[in-house]
Order: C-alpha cells, then structure tokens, then sequence
C-alpha cells in the first residue's frame, strides 16, 4: 500500500540508473538526511553528542571502508586499526609540520597517506586468500602497534607517546563544539558515502564483486585481479585513514598507540559482519547496533537491577554488558547470517506487499 | 498476540521505569564521580583503590553527614583502563548533580591525557594524585590539572637519590648501569627525560627496557636484563605487569633488592602472585605506607562493621586501599576548602578548583583528619599543583610491607628547568597563554 512503484516510470537512462529509484526511498532518505542535519543539533544533549552520536558516525566511515575491502572485494582484513591509526599519524604530522595546512585539510590528505600504506599491505592479496590473508593483515596490524610505538618521528618526538590534535577551525570559526564536531563528521561520512556508492555501482565495483564472487573466473573473462584488488586495498585505506585522522582529531583530541590497537580492528570487523557485507547501509548498521548496545546495557542494567532490589557493581555490569553482547552477536548471526542489512531489505519486501499477505 | 502485547507491555514498564530513575535527584548533594576498573588487565591494582575511594566517602556521609551538611554522592564507572571507555564515562557524568561533578580522578595517564583536553573545556578540576603529566605540576599552563603529592620525575629523582645513598654518594653513580623497565604506554615513559637528565648529570648508564600492554610477558626482557646485568632496575609498571616482572626477576635470579618499583608498583597484588620470589623487592611510596592510621577507627565504625564496605577483608589496610582513602581524602578536603570560601552548599567544578589551588593541608589538620604518618604537610599553590616533593621506600619481607628509608626530597634544581621546559612547549603547541602565578590572589 505504501511501498508501491505503480506509476513511477523513468523517462531518460539518468532517471533508471538513479541510486534510490523509488520514489519513496529517495524521501525517507532526503527525511533522514534533513533530520541529521538539520533536526538533530537542536534536540540533542552533549553527552549523546560525545558518548552516541559522534563515535558512530566515525566509525560508520570506518566500516563502510572496510565493507569495501571485505563485503564488495572478499578480501579479509584484521589491520584495520593500524590504518586507522595511519590516518591519525598522518593527519598529525601534516599538522604539525605543515601548520599553515586547515586540520580538515590535513585529515583529507591524511586519507592519500593511509591509501599509499594500504597498498602495499595489500601486495600479499596477490598471492595468497582467504584465512592466509587474515594473518597477513594481522601482521600489518602489529607492524602498525610497533611503528607508532618505536618510530620517534611519527609521534614528533613526544616523550610520553601521547599527541594531541590541534584546535579544530575553519577560516578562524572555532569549530571544538560538540554540535560542530557532530556535523564536521556527519559532512565528511555523507558526502564518502555517497561517493564510495557510487564507486561500488561502477565498472571499479563489479570488478571487485566478481573478485569476491570467483576470483579465477573473474581473470578469465578479463577482469585483471592485481588491479582490482589493490585499487579496493587502496578506496578501503583511504577512507579508513579518514576516519582514522576523524577519530583522533574529533573525538579523542589527544590519543595513544593503543587507541588503534587489535581491538579497534575487531571492532571494525565485527560492525562489518553484524551490519551486513557488501552493503553501504550495512556498515552503517552496524555501526550503530556496536556501540549503542554497550551504551544501553551499560545505563539499563543498574535500574533493571534496582527494579528487583539488586544492586549491581560496575564489574558486574561491564561483565554482563560482555556477556549480553556476545550472545546478541550470536543470535544475529544464526538469525540472519547475512546481517542487518539484509534485515532490512526483506522488511522492504514484506512492506510491498503489506497490508496483503501475498 | 497475547505474548507479543505482554512482551511490549513489559518493555514500556521497564523503559518507563529507567526514566523514573533518572529523574530523581536531590538539590543539596555533592557529585563526585568514580572512574574506576574493575575488570580487565589492571583490574588487580584498580578495585582495591577504588574501594578505598568509596569507603571514604562513605564514611564522611555516616559520621559527618557529608561536608558541612552537604551530603556525597559519590557514583562508580568503569573504565577497563580503555581511553574512549574513560572519556564515555566522563562525558556522561560530568554533569549529575545539582552543580556538575566536583572532580574527576581516572586513575589512568592515558584518559589523564584525554581529559586533560576537555576539563578546561568543561570547568572540572583533575585530581591525578600520584600520575598524569609530570609537566602538569605546574599551575601555570595546566590550570586544571593537580598531580597531588608526587610526580613522575620526583619519584625518578627519589629512586637516584636513594640509590646514590645506597651506593655511598652521588659521586659513585658514575659507570653504574641502571635499567629502567617500562609500561610501554605514556604512563611508563613518563620518567623518560628525567631519567636521561640525571644520567647526564651523575655519570650513570640509563638502560630503557619497554614491555609491550599489558605487560605479562617478560621473558625476552628479563634475558636482556640478565645479560647486561644493570646493577639496579627500576619497575614502572601497572597491573598484572607488576607480578609477571617481579616473578621474572625471581626466575632469571636478578637480585630482588636491587630492583625498585614506582609508587604503582609496589603494592600487594604486585608481590602476593609472586610467592616467595618477591621477597627483598622494594618500592617507592606515595608517602604513605601499608597499615591502619587512625582514620581507620571510624572507618571501622562507620563503613566497615556497618557492611557498607565494599572491599574484601584482606584489602583493608593495604597500600592501594590506603591510597584510595589519601585521594579521597584530598579531593573532599578541597571541596571543603572551597566550601569555606563560597559558602556551604554544593560546589561548581570552577569552585572547587579554586579549593584545589588553595589546599594547605598543615600537620595538624592531617592529624585531626586521622591521617597522621601517611602523609606529610601538602600546600598546593597557583604554581605548584604538586604540593609536595615528598616520598620513602618500603620493602617487601614475604609478608608485609616494611619502610626501610628516611623520607627523600626531590631535587627541584634537575626537574623545575624540565617542567618549564615541556609544559612550555606543550603550552605552546595549544595556543594556551600561561597565566601569570605572581598576579593571582
């Protein structure tokens, strides 16, 4: 009844290959769209800001980026964290030695940085797949623990190993706010988005889904698979780093090593997998159900608890709140393998058809 | 339908209830948030501290009915020592209460480092008693920030100077090798540079040695340790970091006595696992010792006979348990402080910062506070977010902790020209302006 494409036809090739086609997506897109720009910064409280808002929309980059590599391409990557943290190292180093460059500046030229790094992490895709790669992106991971740890000059000489961003500003507007750090991050993710979507659409995508789906069929048929495979190394660093330099610089402000470390990695992986491979909406997804659930369980549990005159410790918690995301994990997996996403495109199927139920 | 109404009835109850819950609040309580770990690699150090945070403030609600009348709330989050985990945490408590949190303590260099960024920010004083930035003493660039009662590179200094008193003079330092075993993280490099100053300056051989977080693997460390056989190794490090070093030690046969922990490594969860490899281990004290005081009197009467303690009986009495009294002791003793000059009510963040820059505890008031041989006098000003320049080394005997020195003072001449130095620098790469101590009140 709602969800109907009676009547919408398409006069011109632009109007059929069109991202969203339905009419109806395009509005519930453009809604949600003006809601987070627009809506938003008038309702929410800082801490939503800081504790929800922020991370997500920074690591939804961060996901969509390696959605690229391992949902779109098929290639596994546990190395994630470090490029992130390449984007973060860069993007202050720039800062730091080029002062006169804008920090956003720095953050997008940090993207070109992590995308050189991950190309030549993503030699090894030539020759080896599967669970063998896994374990060579692993040892990019703790090459990248090392570096920033060892290597003086990329943390400038810093005896404690500890950086800090510098102050965030465009043309001399201070931009440190909470709501302006929410929308600096919401632009920079959007407009990748958008572009990263439409790569996938393109002759660049296919190449790397017939990669994924059968890799020596793919070269057969003339898709050259060194090319395909480091150019999604090098789109899925690129965008990663810039979450990573969005990460150090909006969220964090001053950071460690250990803030891109092996669990960053997982994290990542982990909202790639539960969101859905290959699907931009998927990242998005899970981005959102990884670090909002913690959050949740973190503030529900103590009045659920009281509710039933528990008094629950905060080592309590924090191990339920392991436990209960665990098993959610689980369940979303035997549930629906392919993720959220998938979720969400059959309640679009069902809507179809609703209210009939066939 | 009957179980899918029931299930959402029961979800509105619950969510109905959580809003409850967060809606009551009373008007003249005092906030003072806990970021505490509990779980995770350093969890063995964290939960006695924190208990010992807790039951102070617990006690001062029992006896005294809270400062002046105004009573604590004191609420507990846990961090599992994770930077983005502190700084979750911080956000989401700096502003319960009637006037926002009094101080934040993170018991963590790194979410030090973090917050250290958004406190001024957000007008909250941190109290990082005994870590943080060593620069962070002085009160002219980091407002905000107060390194109570010793710092990294007094505790370095401390360590040379009783290793030179131990080696007859500090002229005997001269071709000595002393190894520094680090906590590869910005707490363990802290005494970096003045560690590398005074090797300069005395003629010792300084031997950094880091240990990847966590830090329960050591062997390849102690190898080197054993084959370049410096003649002391200094210990800086955190959680079970602290064990496997000690236990290493006693398996590659490295002389106990020789090796000396920071004030972070030289508590009971750090030589109990080590059985009877720990004994002879000595460590720095954040001046206070293990043992009861005096305030344990009322502790006893108030939270402890009470079971409104939440710590196990074998922690009560131990040196991370007395710390975590000593830090909250400090942090409501400079609410009180403020209290006296703004009235007695609930104090704003900005308020009790000015508490913190005028906190003079003198000997009597330790006394009368029941805090009487842990602590010497402290008086905190504009520029000196210190306090205090003061510490001793207790050794471990297999069972107990025995304080075996006098107390040390560290040299300001070493470390004021490195303070300068590096809190100037960090200044400037803020674009902070450094306020001006000797125009202040």
């Amino acid at each position: 009844m709602l969800y109907r494409e009676a009547g919408q036809f398409k006069a011109s090739y632009q109007a059929d290959q069109a991202i969203f086609p339905v009419a109806q997506d395009r509005l519930v897109m453009l809604a949600l769209l003006i809601v987070a720009f627009l809506v938003v910064p008038f309702v929410t409280s800082e801490y939503v800001y800081r504790a929800v808002l922020i991370p997500t929309v920074i690591l939804s980059l961060a996901a969509i980026g390696l959605n690229v590599l391992m949902g779109y391409c098929g290639q596994v990557s546990l190395g994630s964290g470090a490029f992130m943290g390449v984007g973060a190292y860069a993007a202050y180093n720039l800062g730091v030695h080029l002062p006169f460059l804008n920090p956003f500046v720095c953050i997008l030229l940090s993207g070109f940085v992590a995308a050189a790094v991950g190309l030549v992490f993503g030699i090894p895709s030539l020759r080896i797949k599967g669970f063998y790669l896994a374990v060579a992106t692993l040892a990019a991971q703790f090459f990248g623990d090392w570096a920033f740890l060892r290597i003086k000059w990329i943390t400038n000489y810093t005896p404690s190993g500890s950086v800090n961003a510098p102050p965030l500003q465009i043309l001399g507007w201070d931009l440190s706010s909470p709501t302006a750090n929410y929308l600096v991050s919401l632009i920079f993710t959007v407009v990748l988005a958008l572009g990263v979507k439409n790569i996938v659409r393109g002759h660049i995508g296919r190449q790397w889904m017939a990669i994924r789906d059968m890799d020596i069929a793919a070269e057969i048929i003339g898709v050259r698979p060194m090319y395909a495979k480091l150019t999604a190394f090098a789109v899925s660093s690129f965008l990663i780093g810039v979450a990573g330099a969005l990460w150090a610089f909006v969220y964090l402000g001053s950071w460690e090593p250990a803030a891109f470390d092996i669990n960053r990695s997982f994290q990542l992986m982990f909202m790639v997998i539960i969101g859905g491979l290959g699907s931009i909406l998927g990242s998005v997804l899970g981005a959102i159900f990884i670090i909002v659930i913690p959050i949740f369980l973190n503030q529900a549990l103590p009045p659920l608890g009281a509710l039933v005159g528990w008094r629950i410790s905060t080592a309590t918690v924090s191990h339920f709140e392991a436990m209960i995301f665990g098993a959610l994990i689980v369940f979303f997996l035997v549930v629906e393998p392919h993720g959220l996403a998938r979720l969400w495109s059959i309640a679009k199927e069902k809507l179809r058809l609703w209210p009939f139920p066939h | 339908m009957g179980l899918r109404r029931a299930v959402l009835l029961g979800a509105a109850v619950v969510s109905a209830g959580i809003i409850a819950a967060g809606a009551a609040q009373a008007q003249n309580e005092q906030f003072i948030p806990g970021l505490v770990y509990r779980t995770g690699a350093y969890a063995p150090n964290g939960i006695p501290f924190a208990d010992g945070a807790a039951d102070y403030v617990a006690m001062l609600n029992a006896r005294d009915g809270g400062i002046n009348g105004v009573k604590l709330l004191f609420e507990e989050c846990e961090t599992g020592y994770a930077t983005d985990r502190g700084v979750e945490c911080y956000e989401r408590l700096k502003g319960k209460g009637p006037t926002g949190a009094a101080y934040f303590s993170p018991l963590s260099t790194g979410i030090t480092f973090a917050l250290t960024e958004k406190a001024p920010g957000d007008k909250i004083p941190l109290l990082t008693m005994g870590y943080g930035r060593s620069d962070s003493r002085n009160g002219e660039v980091f407002t905000w920030n107060f390194p109570l009662l010793g710092t990294y590179w007094t505790a370095a200094n401390v360590a040379i100077q009783y290793i030179a008193k131990e080696q007859g003079g500090f002229d005997k330092l001269k071709g000595k090798k002393i190894a520094l075993l680090y906590h590869d993280s910005p707490y363990g490099k802290e005494p970096i540079p003045a560690l590398e100053a005074m090797s300069k300056k005395y003629g010792f051989e300084f031997l950094p040695i880091p240990v990847p977080a966590p830090g329960s693997e050591q062997k390849s460390q102690w190898l080197q340790i054993r084959q370049q056989r410096p003649d002391y190794v200094l210990l800086w490090g955190w959680g079970v970091m602290n064990s496997a070093a000690v236990t290493e030690a006693g398996n590659v046969n490295y002389p106990r006595d020789k090796m000396i922990g920071v004030w972070w490594s030289g508590a009971e969860p750090d030589v109990i696992p080590a059985g009877d490899k720990g004994a002879g281990y000595k460590a720095l004290m954040l001046q206070h010792p293990a043992g009861k005081a005096p305030v344990y009197a009322d502790l006893e009467k108030y939270v402890i006979s009470q079971g409104k303690s939440l710590a196990k009986p074998d922690e009560i009495g131990s040196v991370l348990y007395n710390r975590g009294l000593i830090n909250s002791m400090l942090g409501t003793e400079a609410i009180r402080t403020a209290m006296a000059k703004f009235g007695n009510k609930p104090m704003t963040g900005e308020q009790v910062r000015w508490g913190f820059e005028h906190l003079n505890l003198t000997a009597e008031r330790i006394k009368q506070l029941g805090f009487e041989g842990m602590i010497g006098p402290l008086k905190v000003t504009c520029a000196d977010h210190e306090g205090a320049r003061l510490s001793r080394v207790h050794q471990w005997d297999g069972k107990q902790w025995k304080v075996i020195s006098d107390w040390f003072t560290a040299d300001d001449s070493i470390l004021d020209p490195l303070v300068k130095d590096v809190s100037g620098k960090y200044a400037a790469e803020k674009k902070i302006t450094a306020r001006d101590c000797s125009k202040e009140s």
